[in-house]
This record gives C-alpha cells, sequence and structure tokens, in this order.
C-alpha cells in the first residue's frame, strides 16, 4: 500500500521516532477513545492518510480481533516502517496511558466519592461521545465514491447502526451477516 | 487495593487469568470491550475476585483517562492482582490479536487490488461508519437517556460534535469543557 499512499497524501511520517511521538500524543489527547483525534491528526493535521485511507484501514482495524485502535496503529505503523514501525506506534500509543490510568486507578477509592469528580467524568463521557459521532459524520463522505453507489452504501451504514444501537445484536453476526452481504453486491458490481 | 509486590492470586490463578484473556483476545471483533460481559463473568461471577462495582468503575475510568479504552482491561487485572495482574490481563488481550492483525494485514495488502480484497473493504466501509455511528450513541445513552441531567448532557453531546465539525478547534478544549460543566453539575 505504501506505493499508493505516497500518491495520495501529500506527507508520510518520517521517521519510526516520529510514529512513536505521533501516536504518544494523539493517545494522550484522547479522552474517551482515540479514534476521533486519530482521524483528526492522521488525516486533517499530518495528511498522512487520505480520508478514503482511512476508513479502508479503520475497516479491517474492525473486522480483524482486538482493540480497533491498537490493530490501526499497528496496520499503520506496519505499512510505513514495517514489524518496528508497528511496534513503535503500539508502544508509543499504549506506554504513558497506561501508567495514567494505573495511577488513577489506585487513586480513584479515594476519590470515587466526591460529587465533583464523578460529575466531570460525566461531562467528559458525553464529549467523548459527541467525537465519535463527528467523526462517523465526517467519514460519511467517503461514501459518496462508494464503488456500490450512494443509496446501498447508506443502507448498510444505517442498517448496521440499527442493528448495533437499538436491537444489540451481536458484532459478529452483523458483520458475517450484513458485511457478506455487502461484500456479494461490491463483488458482482466491481469490473 | 492490592498490594504492590504480592499477589493475591496463586500463581495457577494468575495462568488461568491470562489464559482467559488470551482467549477473549481472538473474539473480541469489534474492539475489546465486546467481550467485557465475559470479562464480567470470569472475574466477577465465577471466581469472586472484584466486585460488580469495581468492574464497573473500571470501565469508566479508562474510558475518562486519556488513550486507549482497551487499557480498561489493565485496570482490571490491577484490581484483580495489583501490577502483575495488569500485565496479565493485558499481555493476554494484545498478544493474539497483535500477530494476527499484523499477519492479516500484510496479506491483505499484497492482494489488495485483486478483485475480492476490492470487493471486501467496498463491502466493509458502510458498515464501519455504520457501527462509529452506534458506538457514539452507546457512549452517550448513559447520559442522555438514563442520566440525571439529560438536557444538560443532549446540549454538550451536539456541542461537541457542531465544533468539531465546523472548527479546527483541538478536541482537548471540548473534553476541558465537559470536565468543567459536569463538575457544575449540568451533565
Amino acid at each position: 500500500m505504501s506505493d499508493d499512499l505516497r500518491e495520495k497524501a501529500t506527507a508520510r511520517p518520517e521517521s519510526k521516532a516520529e510514529l512513536f511521538f505521533t501516536f504518544n500524543r494523539l493517545a494522550l489527547q484522547g479522552f474517551g477513545g482515540v479514534l476521533a483525534i486519530a482521524q483528526r491528526e492522521l488525516v486533517e493535521r499530518k495528511r498522512w492518510l487520505t480520508r478514503e485511507q482511512f476508513v479502508e484501514m479503520l475497516a479491517f482495524s474492525q473486522v480483524l480481533p482486538g482493540p480497533n485502535i491498537v490493530n490501526l496503529a499497528l496496520i499503520f505503523g506496519d505499512r510505513f516502517y514495517g514489524l518496528r514501525g508497528a511496534f513503535a506506534a503500539l508502544v508509543g500509543m499504549l506506554a504513558v496511558p497506561l501508567v495514567i490510568v494505573l495511577v488513577l486507578a489506585a487513586a480513584y477509592a479515594e476519590f470515587s466519592r466526591l460529587e465533583v469528580v464523578s460529575g466531570a467524568l460525566r461531562g467528559m463521557g458525553a464529549v467523548a461521545a459527541g467525537l465519535v459521532i463527528s467523526t462517523a459524520i465526517k467519514l460519511m463522505g467517503t461514501l459518496r465514491s462508494s464503488r456500490l453507489g450512494v443509496p446501498l452504501a447508506g443502507v448498510f451504514a444505517a442498517l448496521t447502526f440499527v442493528a448495533i444501537a437499538w436491537l444489540r445484536w451481536p458484532l459478529v453476526g452483523v458483520i458475517v451477516g450484513l458485511g457478506s452481504l455487502a461484500i456479494a453486491i461490491a463483488w458482482a458490481r466491481s469490473p | 487495593m492490592t498490594g504492590f509486590i504480592h499477589s493475591p492470586l496463586a500463581t495457577a490463578e494468575l495462568l488461568g487469568l491470562f489464559g482467559h484473556f488470551l482467549l477473549l483476545s481472538l473474539l473480541a471483533v469489534g474492539g475489546a470491550i465486546t467481550t467485557a460481559p465475559d470479562m464480567h463473568r470470569y472475574v466477577v461471577d465465577e471466581h469472586h475476585w472484584i466486585s460488580d462495582a469495581q468492574f464497573s468503575a473500571s470501565v469508566a475510568l479508562a474510558q475518562a483517562a486519556p488513550g486507549p479504552n482497551v487499557l480498561f482491561v489493565a485496570v482490571i487485572g490491577w484490581n484483580v492482582a495489583g501490577p502483575i495482574g495488569a500485565l496479565a490481563t493485558m499481555s493476554g488481550t494484545l498478544l493474539p490479536s497483535t500477530a494476527l492483525t499484523l499477519y492479516a494485514s500484510r496479506w491483505g495488502t499484497r492482494r489488495r487490488e485483486t478483485r475480492g480484497l476490492r470487493a471486501f473493504t467496498t463491502g466493509l466501509t458502510p458498515l464501519t461508519i455504520g457501527l462509529l455511528l452506534a458506538t457514539g450513541w452507546v457512549l452517550a445513552q448513559p447520559y442522555v437517556i438514563d442520566g440525571p441531567h439529560r438536557l444538560g448532557a443532549l446540549a454538550l453531546v451536539a456541542f461537541s460534535i457542531a465544533v468539531m465539525l465546523r472548527t479546527k478547534l483541538s478536541p482537548m478544549w471540548l473534553v476541558g469543557l465537559g470536565a468543567f460543566v459536569g463538575m457544575l453539575g449540568w451533565v
């Protein structure tokens, strides 16, 4: 994919160190999840990926088992700098936040009774939800170039939303069921 | 909270904990959080290592803290058996999925331009976006549907979305704002 990346995205990471520090920085900004920040940093600020490439990488990360954002870091690092790049991105993303969260866990018992603390956690949680929703809205634009066609791609996105958010169907079933149907249609429509 | 060096768990129990998370790793399609119900069954219901409230607090804490949400797994391990517990659950969760992801991504990259892989990514992209929207909804629900201040929470979620779509402002500011209005008791 790296040849392709150089054609479309306007920049690429200069070194494994830059990879490490970029993922470190985006993880430290990621209160309530890192995905929204990753999209902003990798696509909008660094321009290492186009929106389309980001969605494609995310699709892969979601289908594979494991934390999506961890998978995304691994795939991203691997494509630029191989195994070492994958681990530079992974360790960059996990090391410092891991220390922070464990310190917080040790201190939590002391502070959880304070109404101010639980209030702040609720506020941050609500913002985190907004960040994820805004990322989804931004990425909807990529459906315009879908080979499924806009209406059908929209229907599949909507059905997935309803099945997971509303009906609370198990994810594996939704991906196997709806996913295979979508892939089959995409296969039939591809040249 | 457990001792820093001495684990309250026997070695066999620690290995069991590691093994269980190792197994769950490969089932965690859609993120580690999808296996949380089974983690709960194992560490709370079956072994009584931590309480139900400790489990929920672990998830909430990791979600509020900076970094990937998968770190809730480390917090659970920490609450079960201190640092060695965090190591057991975190390495168990990451090792299998990391190996598989690297292998599958390289395999996919080599076949990227084949008809099969193109159909695969084209077909799954709409699902990815629907899934992301659903994740946002599930995260918002405790505040905008079940929370004590639903209107305030809804306004905060809507404001965050609008700012992210219309400006280049760093999300850090929004998170800070969220913490602030939360402290005031508006959410």
